[in-house]
C-alpha cells in the first residue's frame, strides 16, 4: 500500500508541474505585453498594473518567471485580485460557501441519482427504466446555465418556492435550488453509470449464490448488489469534479452564491485577467488533489488496484 | 417403408438436406462477409432513435447552410419600438429587448454552433488519434511521454482552460480561435480511449500475421490496427461535437466567447438573462434551439455506441 501511495504521488508531480506551466505559458509567453492583453479593453489603475508586473517578474527570463510563480504558489501566495485583495484571502472567505454548495449538491446527486439508477437497473426494460433514460438524455443535452435559468424562472420567480438569489451568509435553505441545478448537470451520468453497474452486478455469480442460499431480495439488493455497484460510481464522482467546478462557476454566477465559482464568474465577466488566471490555477490544483485522494481511496476500497503493475 | 432405412434401423433417418442441421453446417460463400460496420449499420437502420437524430441533424445542416430559406427577416435589423413584443403579426416568436426578431436570430445562429462543433470534433479526433495511436501502438518511452502530456491537458477542465485562453486572446475572438481553445484541451479523453483499444487489438493474431509477412510497423498500425480500433473514437467524436456546442455557448454566456456581433445562441442567451422576469421567451427559445441540437448529436452518439458495442447491446 505504501508503495502504491508513493508511486501515485510521484506520478502527480509531473502533472502538477505541467498544468501550472501550461496555464502560465498560455498567458505569459505570448507576444506583446501580457498584462495589457489580460486586462483587455480595461485600463487598470497604475498601482494594480505595477503590482501585477512586479508579481509576475516580467523583467526576468520566462522560465525564471514561471519558477518564481510556482514558488509563490507553494508559499500560499496566489496573487492579488483586481481590487488589490490577496487571492488567498478571497479563497478563505469564499471556499466554505462553495464547499457547502458542493456537499449539498453531491448529496442530492448520490441519493437521487443512485436511487433512480438502482431502480432502473433492477427493472431494466420497464416503464420506469425507459422514462429514466429519456429524462437523463434530455438532462445531458441541457447546458447547466439553461437548467439554472429555467429553474430560477419556474421555481423562484413563477412558483415562489425559493428565493431567486442567495441571501447574505448563504444559509442552507437558499442553497437548495442552486445545489439541485448543480446536481442536474451530473445527474444523468450517475443514473446511467449506476444502472449499468447494477445490471452487471446482478448477473454475477455471488448474487445467484446469495439467492440460492435463500436470502430475500430485500437483503440481496442493498447488501450484495448496491454495495458492489457503487465503486465505479464513486470513482466517477472524482472525474466529474471538473464538471462540478465549471458548473459551480456558472451556477454561483446565476444565483449569486458568494463562493469561489462566483468570484471567478465575476472576474471573467469583468475581464479581470490576472484574477481569472489565479483562480483557474487554484481550481486545477484542487482538481488534481481531489483526483489523487480518490485514487488512493479507490486503492483502499479495491485491493486489485494496488497490485496491478 | 422408405428406401433409405437400413434393416438394422427401426426408424426413418432423414437425409442431411432435410434437417435443420443444414443451416448450421452451411457456409454462405456467395454472401457478403459480415463485419463490425455492416452489423452496426444493420442494427442502426432498425432504430427509430437513429432516424430521428439523423433527420434532425440533416435539418440543422440545411438551416445552417441556407438560413434564408427559413426566414427572410434580417436578424441584424432591430427596431427598438418593437422591443420585447410578443409573437404575432410578422414575427413567429416575437422580439427581444433590442427589437430583433428572435426566430431570425435563432435560424442565423445555427451555423455558428455547428461550425464550432465540427471544427472542435475534427481537432479532437485528429489530436486524439495521433496521440492515442502512437502511445498505444509503440509503447515504451513514447507512450510514457505522450500519456503524461495527455494527463496534463486532461487535468485542466477544458472550459476553464478555454476561459484562460479566450481572456488572453479576447481581441481575436472568432469561431476559429474559440474552437482551437476548446479543442486544444478536449482531446485527451479520445486519446485515452483509442490507446486502450489499441492495446487490446495490437496482440491480435492478424497483427502477428502481418508482422510475419514482413509488413512494416507503421503500415501495420495504419492498415490493420487503427481500422480495428477506431469504433470507440467515432462514438466519442460524435459526443464531443455536442460537448463543444455546449462549451461555446457556455463561454459566450460567460462573456469570453464569441464577440457580441457574432450571431450565436450563447450570446443571445447571455444577453437575455436580464429579461428573464419580463420576457422569458428571449432566453427560453434560443435555449431550446441549443438543447435540441445538442440532443440530436448525443442521441446519434448513443445509438452508434449501442450498435458498435455488442456488450452494451446485451445489457439492454
Amino acid at each position: 500500500m505504501a508503495g502504491y501511495i508513493l508511486r501515485r504521488l510521484l506520478q502527480a508531480i509531473p502533472v502538477l508541474l505541467g498544468t501550472t506551466f501550461l496555464i502560465y505559458f498560455m498567458v505569459f509567453a505570448m507576444p506583446g505585453d501580457p498584462i495589457v492583453a489580460l486586462f483587455g479593453e480595461k485600463t487598470p489603475p497604475p498601482q494594480v498594473l505595477e503590482a501585477v508586473r512586479e508579481r509576475y517578474n516580467l523583467d526576468k527570463p520566462f522560465i525564471v518567471q514561471y519558477l518564481l510563480f510556482l514558488g509563490g504558489i507553494f508559499q500560499g501566495d496566489l496573487g492579488i485580485s483586481f481590487s488589490g485583495e490577496p487571492v488567498s484571502d478571497i479563497l478563505a472567505r469564499t471556499f466554505p460557501v462553495t464547499l457547502r454548495l458542493a456537499l449539498l449538491s453531491t448529496l442530492f446527486l448520490m441519493v437521487g441519482g443512485i436511487l433512480i439508477g438502482l431502480i432502473s437497473g433492477l427493472r431494466k426494460g420497464g416503464i420506469f427504466d425507459a422514462s429514466a433514460l429519456v429524462v437523463s438524455l434530455i438532462l445531458i443535452s441541457l447546458p447547466i446555465f439553461v437548467i439554472g435559468f429555467v429553474a430560477q424562472f419556474v421555481f423562484a420567480i413563477q412558483l415562489g418556492w425559493f428565493r431567486t438569489t442567495v441571501g447574505p451568509g448563504a444559509p442552507w435553505g437558499d442553497l437548495v435550488l442552486p445545489a439541485i441545478v448543480l446536481a442536474a448537470g451530473s445527474f444523468a451520468q450517475i443514473v446511467r453509470l449506476t444502472r449499468s453497474s447494477v445490471i452487471e452486478t446482478d448477473g454475477q455469480d455471488f448474487v445467484r449464490t446469495a439467492a440460492s442460499k435463500g436470502l430475500s431480495r430485500r437483503r440481496i439488493v442493498p447488501v450484495h448488489i448496491l454495495r458492489n455497484s457503487l465503486i465505479p460510481v464513486v470513482t466517477y464522482l472524482a472525474v466529474d469534479f471538473g464538471v462540478l467546478m465549471v458548473g459551480a462557476t456558472v451556477t454561483e454566477g446565476i444565483f449569486n452564491v458568494p463562493g469561489v465559482g462566483n468570484t471567478l464568474y465575476q472576474a471573467i465577466i469583468r475581464g479581470e485577467g490576472p484574477t481569472v488566471v489565479s483562480f483557474v490555477t487554484v481550481m486545477v490544483l484542487i482538481y488534481l488533489v481531489v483526483n489523487l485522494l480518490v485514487d488512493l481511496l479507490y486503492a483502499v476500497l479495491d485491493p486489485r488496484i494496488r497490485y496491478a503493475k | 417403408m422408405p428406401s433409405n432405412t437400413r434393416p438394422s434401423q427401426a426408424h426413418y433417418v432423414a437425409p442431411i438436406e432435410e434437417t435443420p442441421l443444414v443451416a448450421i453446417d452451411s457456409v454462405k460463400a456467395e454472401g457478403k462477409p459480415s463485419n463490425l460496420w455492416t452489423d452496426a449499420w444493420r442494427d442502426l437502420r432498425k432504430r427509430p432513435m437513429f432516424w430521428i437524430s439523423a433527420v434532425m441533424i440533416v435539418i440543422l445542416v440545411i438551416v445552417a447552410l441556407f438560413p434564408t430559406l427559413f426566414t427572410s427577416v434580417d436578424p441584424r435589423y432591430c427596431q427598438l419600438s418593437l422591443s420585447n413584443q410578443g409573437p404575432g403579426g410578422d414575427s413567429l416568436l416575437g422580439y427581444n429587448r433590442q427589437g430583433c426578431d428572435i426566430f431570425a436570430r435563432i435560424i442565423h445562429g445555427t451555423s455558428t454552433s455547428l461550425a464550432v462543433g465540427l471544427i472542435v470534433s475534427f481537432l479532437v479526433a485528429l489530436l486524439g488519434v495521433i496521440f492515442g495511436a502512437f502511445s498505444g501502438f509503440y509503447g515504451g518511452w513514447l507512450d510514457a511521454v505522450l500519456s503524461r502530456i495527455g494527463d496534463i491537458f486532461f487535468s485542466i477542465p477544458y472550459i476553464l482552460a478555454a476561459v484562460v485562453v479566450m481572456s488572453v486572446f479576447s481581441q481575436y475572438a472568432n469561431v476559429w480561435t474559440i474552437s482551437l481553445a476548446i479543442g486544444a484541451f478536449a482531446w485527451p479523453a479520445t486519446a485515452r480511449v483509442l490507446r486502450a483499444e489499441i492495446l487490446r487489438v495490437k496482440n491480435a493474431d492478424f497483427v502477428m500475421a502481418a508482422t510475419a509477412l514482413g509488413v512494416s510497423r507503421f503500415r501495420i498500425l495504419l492498415r490493420h490496427v487503427l481500422p480495428n480500433s477506431i469504433a470507440p473514437v467515432l462514438v466519442i467524436t460524435t459526443i464531443s461535437l455536442a460537448s463543444a456546442i455546449v462549451a461555446e455557448a457556455t463561454l459566450s454566456f460567460l462573456g469570453v466567447g464569441l464577440p457580441s456581433t457574432t450571431m450565436s445562441w450563447g450570446n443571445d442567451i447571455s444577453q437575455a438573462q436580464v429579461d428573464l422576469r419580463t420576457n422569458p421567451q428571449t432566453l427560453i427559445l434560443p435555449s431550446i434551439a441549443l438543447s435540441v441540437t445538442v440532443l440530436s448529436f448525443i442521441m446519434l452518439g448513443e445509438v452508434i455506441r449501442d450498435a458498435l458495442d455488442p456488450k452494451a447491446r446485451a445489457q439492454r
